[in-house]
């Protein structure tokens, strides 16, 4: 098939962007979409011109670098996938596509479809984690985790931090992977000590960062290729509440004796 | 040059407890005065920086991706072993030693084995405790699963995302230790070079992947996990940005390379579908506990699956041995596919296949149960193919997976190189010639959370450290070194893509370095790879600048992978057996099984870089086999 394609050029962060459109032909229907763009630039190289820059590394859909817009979906049309795993049998002869970077005042543009998510390190480093030094911890099966509890910190856990749900978000909330966070860690018996403490800090953090407030529109769970649900986003500000009212700073005196 | 792997005395059991006794401790108040750099965040570098941080030292990170989640750890599907015996089924640290020596096929360390076995346990637990949600039972116990045919339960898992769930965890100890300081991340920066100073490691020369700037970081002690080198191949199972030269480079400056031509190929993978292929994508390996593997019995069969009746299959694994039947190793498994594919017996579009298939599992277990187990596996063979394996059987083949091979450690797990430490995929020590599923996972997290922090410890107590500065002249070289290859790539200006390259190198790699090999074809490799290299550094064509710039970096890379894949082409050609992933077709016996030759063979090769053009030098390791007796593995 032929495809036409209109694709977001950039070359800096403080340069002007806009669109350039490029033909390609012969695109075969196994090709992943990736695989697309890499026969395009290849094609870009030979002729001299500058190729299109694009994250990714694992192409398996877990690692969470890649995303962009096609056609103002992120991911793409295809629930549940990361744009590395979009194959083009789901396109036909002709169509014409649309490629932006992830667009957030939090994830300012690098080059072409590259975006800075650093972001969401600072969300994680704020509180998104059970403070267990190397060499600390109990037997495994000391504490006992309810299957259903476990599955359903699975089911948050997963969450590869691509920055989807930010990009597909009108008011850009990083609400839907911060909460996945804090579901995850907060539904473990591991993770209770540390709750309040963790869901304030994290919380203040997505705030301090350039993400929006979440108003409940859904688009992030429409697209998420992890298919996180918008309930962890109620079990966050449920625990936010609690926090507010439960936290209290630990006293510094301690063990001086 | 002596090797010395410095493996303790005593009987093997006590060996690293002992060891840990002796070894020196940098007092508490003294570790803050001490700069560590760690080179990767995977399993093995990130467990490590958070570790050290933890400890007081003062650490430097870095990766080549956005955030150190990234790390190719990531992608690890299947599980993590671990000698608890939570299933009562006989398991015991001397068993998963067994195991694994005899895995390996008697071409690893026993005492680094053994200590690695002894350390599995504390991993659980400490992942546990980091809120890793492995699967559980119903009374809230963690579960296990019979992995890659071992005889007990003994992989821990969290779905089919096991290394996402482990990494997620080291990752989050590291951004604590970043949120306390103790921890400086450098993202999408890039090592480049090692410095070298009074002959040890005493920094890094870094490139960032944002603006092109080129740094050089010092340190007391420079630590690499900076995972494995299978994309030598092009085609692999590794994320796009694995690459080996963070290794390489450290070669070069004097750390000698160890089994490079051990690589794993792993037997279930989704088959090549067009010159356009950028990876291949992994199946687990759980699939072979209900799936059946069968080519069609005659030569050049063109029906469809279903149409070919039992009586024209050839469930070639189960034929052949009937004990491990579907579940024989991964080397064993490849190489037979590999032989009915020789044979013309290959299914699919290109002949370069075989099936597995779940009909009679379904059959057996209803379709929901199979869903239960493989649903996601399923989903994204769908999603790949547009295939519904419900309906028609799996099309595998075999790829590259892992390199058992890496930079020659020390028990301490020190490079040849004082003061530079190498762990997880990176170094060579524990999985012999070939690795058993379900312990990669293990080998990264044991390194960096608990061998590591002990080691580097006793490095930096007994060792005088004299002050360096950027004045240095190694540090200068180095860094000059590193800006002119970067300007010597830029300025060929040819006309063939990095890629074209690349994909021209695996193609040799993969015919004749990989699932067979043979001294002709080796041979033959060893003169077009260097010829290939020379048209590489006169027709490439990077374009772009020195600032971001993502052929640049992959052009620096590829150029690593065309020495290292001489290197392994050599290696291979040297060691005249078979064993573990290493299939020399001179070496089998007569029903077509890998030979050693235990007498001529059983050491490590510790390759010594020659110099540009030159040969490199072999070292030998002899390795001594007091617990397990080597005898010929058999499947049968
Ligand atoms: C698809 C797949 C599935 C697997 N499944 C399993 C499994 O189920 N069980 C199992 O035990 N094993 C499995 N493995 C193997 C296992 O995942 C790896 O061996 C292991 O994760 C390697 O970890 P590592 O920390 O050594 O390196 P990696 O995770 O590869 O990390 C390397 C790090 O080094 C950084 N880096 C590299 N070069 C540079 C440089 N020059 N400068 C700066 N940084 C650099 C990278 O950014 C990255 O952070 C699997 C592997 C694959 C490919
Ligand atoms: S919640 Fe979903 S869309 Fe958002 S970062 Fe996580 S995986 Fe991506
Ligand atoms: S490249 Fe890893 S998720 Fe797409």
């Amino acid at each position: 098939m032929r495809l036409k394609l209109h694709v977001w050029r950039q070359k800096g962060k403080s340069a002007e962007g806009s669109f350039s459109s490029y033909d390609v032909p012969d695109v075969s229907e196994h090709m992943s979409f990736l695989e697309m763009l890499d026969v395009l630039n290849q094609r870009l190289i030979e002729k001299g011109d500058d190729p299109v820059s694009f994250d990714h590394d694992c192409r398996e859909g877990i690692c969470g670098m890649c995303g962009f817009m096609i056609n103002g979906q992120a991911h793409g049309p295809l629930k549940g996938t990361t744009v590395c795993q979009l194959h083009m049998r789901h396109y036909k002869d002709g169509d014409e596509l649309w490629l932006e970077p992830w667009r957030a005042a939090a994830f300012p543009i690098l080059k072409d479809l590259m975006v800075d998510r650093s972001a969401f390190d600072r969300i994680i480093a704020a509180g998104g984690y059970i403070s267990t030094p190397s060499g600390s911890a109990p037997d495994g099966n000391a504490i006992p985790v309810p299957k259903d509890k476990s599955d359903r910190a699975m089911d948050a856990a997963a969450c590869i931090g691509c920055g989807a749900c930010v990009a597909s978000c009108p008011n850009a909330s990083a609400s839907l992977f911060t909460s996945a966070k804090v579901t995850h860690l907060n539904l473990l018996p591991q993770g209770e000590p540390e709750q309040e403490r963790r869901t304030l800090a994290m919380v203040m953090q997505m705030r301090a960062e350039m993400f929006g407030h979440c108003t409940n529109v859904g688009e992030c769970e429409a697209v998420c290729p992890k298919q996180i649900s918008l309930e962890n986003i109620a079990k966050m500000n449920r625990d936010y509440v609690q926090a507010v009212f439960k936290y209290r700073e630990p006293s510094a005196a301690s063990g001086s004796g | 040059m002596q090797l010395d792997a410095r493996i303790p005395e005593g009987p093997i059991d006590k060996k690293w407890d002992n060891h840990r006794f002796r070894l020196k401790l940098v007092n508490p108040a003294n570790k803050r005065k001490y700069n560590i750099i760690v080179v990767g965040t995977g399993l093995a570098g990130g467990a490590a920086s958070a570790t050290l941080a933890e400890l007081g030292y003062n650490v430097k990170t870095f990766c080549i991706q956005d955030s150190p989640r990234r790390a190719h750890s990531i992608a690890a599907q299947g599980g993590i072993n671990a000698a608890k015996n939570y299933q009562n089924d006989g398991d015991s640290i001397y068993r998963l030693f067994y195991d694994t020596v005899k895995g390996g096929d008697y071409r690893a360390r026993e005492a680094n084995v053994h200590r690695l076995a002894q350390i599995s346990v504390n991993i659980i637990d400490q992942c546990v405790a980091q809120g890793v949600p492995f699967a559980r039972e119903y009374g809230g116990v963690l579960a296990n699963r019979s992995f890659g045919g071992a005889q007990v339960s003994r992989t821990f898992y969290a779905r089919g995302q096991t290394g996402q769930q482990l990494l997620l965890g080291a990752y989050q100890a590291l951004m604590r230790q970043v949120a306390l300081g103790k921890v400086k991340l450098y993202p999408r920066t890039e090592m480049l070079d090692v410095v070298v100073i009074d002959g040890k490691a005493r920094g890094i020369v870094t490139r960032s992947l944002v603006d092109g700037k080129t740094e050089v970081h010092l340190a007391d002690a420079v630590v690499l996990g900076s995972g494995g080198y299978g994309n030598v191949f092009f085609l692999s199972t590794n994320a796009k940005g694995s690459n080996a030269t963070a290794i390489w480079r450290a070669h070069k400056k004097g750390a000698l390379f160890a089994n490079p031509c051990y690589t794993q190929i792993h037997p279930t993978c989704i088959p090549v579908s067009g010159d356009y292929q950028s990876k291949l994508t992994l199946m687990s390996e759980s699939l072979r506990n209900d799936g059946r593997i069968w080519v069609p019995l005659n030569k050049g069969d063109k029906r469809t699956p279903a149409e070919i009746p039992e009586s024209d299959r050839d469930y070639y694994l189960e034929r052949r041995y009937p004990s491990f039947g579907n579940l024989v190793p991964r080397d064993v498994a490849s190489r037979n596919a590999k032989m009915v594919c020789d044979e013309g017996r290959g299914v699919g579009p290109t002949g370069l296949g075989v099936y597995l298939d779940f009909g009679d599992a379904i059959q057996r277990l209803g379709k929901r149960t199979i869903a239960e187990r493989y649903g996601n596996l399923f989903d994204m063979y769908e999603r790949i193919t547009g295939e519904d394996p419900y309906q028609v059987p799996m099309r595998i083949y075999p790829a590259i997976h892992y390199t058992m091979g890496g930079l020659w450690v020390d028990y301490n797990l020190m490079s040849t190189i004082p003061g530079m430490f190498v762990l997880g995929e990176a170094n060579f020590s524990d999985h012999g010639a070939n690795r058993l599923g379900a312990s990669a996972l293990m080998q990264g997290l044991a390194d960096g959370y608990f061998i590591i922090p002990y080691t580097i410890g006793d490095y930096l107590a007994s060792t005088k450290l004299e002050k360096v500065d950027q004045k240095h002249a190694a540090v200068k070289d180095a860094e000059r070194g590193v800006k002119e290859r970067l300007e010597r790539l830029l300025a060929v200006n040819g006309t063939r893509t990095v890629d074209s390259f690349h994909r021209e190198l695996g193609k040799i790699m993969w015919e004749h370095c990989g699932m067979a090999r043979n001294a002709k074809g080796l041979t033959e490799a060893l003169e077009t790879i260097p010829a290939l290299r020379e048209r590489f550094w006169k027709e490439v064509r990077v374009g772009g600048t020195g600032d971001l710039n993502l052929e640049l970096e992959k052009a620096g890379r590829v150029a690593d992978f065309f020495e290292l894949g001489e290197l392994m082409c050599r290696d291979a050609l040297v060691r005249e057996e078979s064993c573990g992933g290493h299939f020399r077709e001179e070496y089998q016996t007569p029903e077509g099984e890998a030979q050693r030759d235990d007498e001529r063979f059983t050491y490590v090769a510790a390759w010594g870089w020659g110099g540009e053009g030159q040969k490199p030098e072999l070292h030998k390791e002899p390795l001594e086999f007091k617990e397990v007796k080597p005898s010929q593995r058999s499947y049968k």
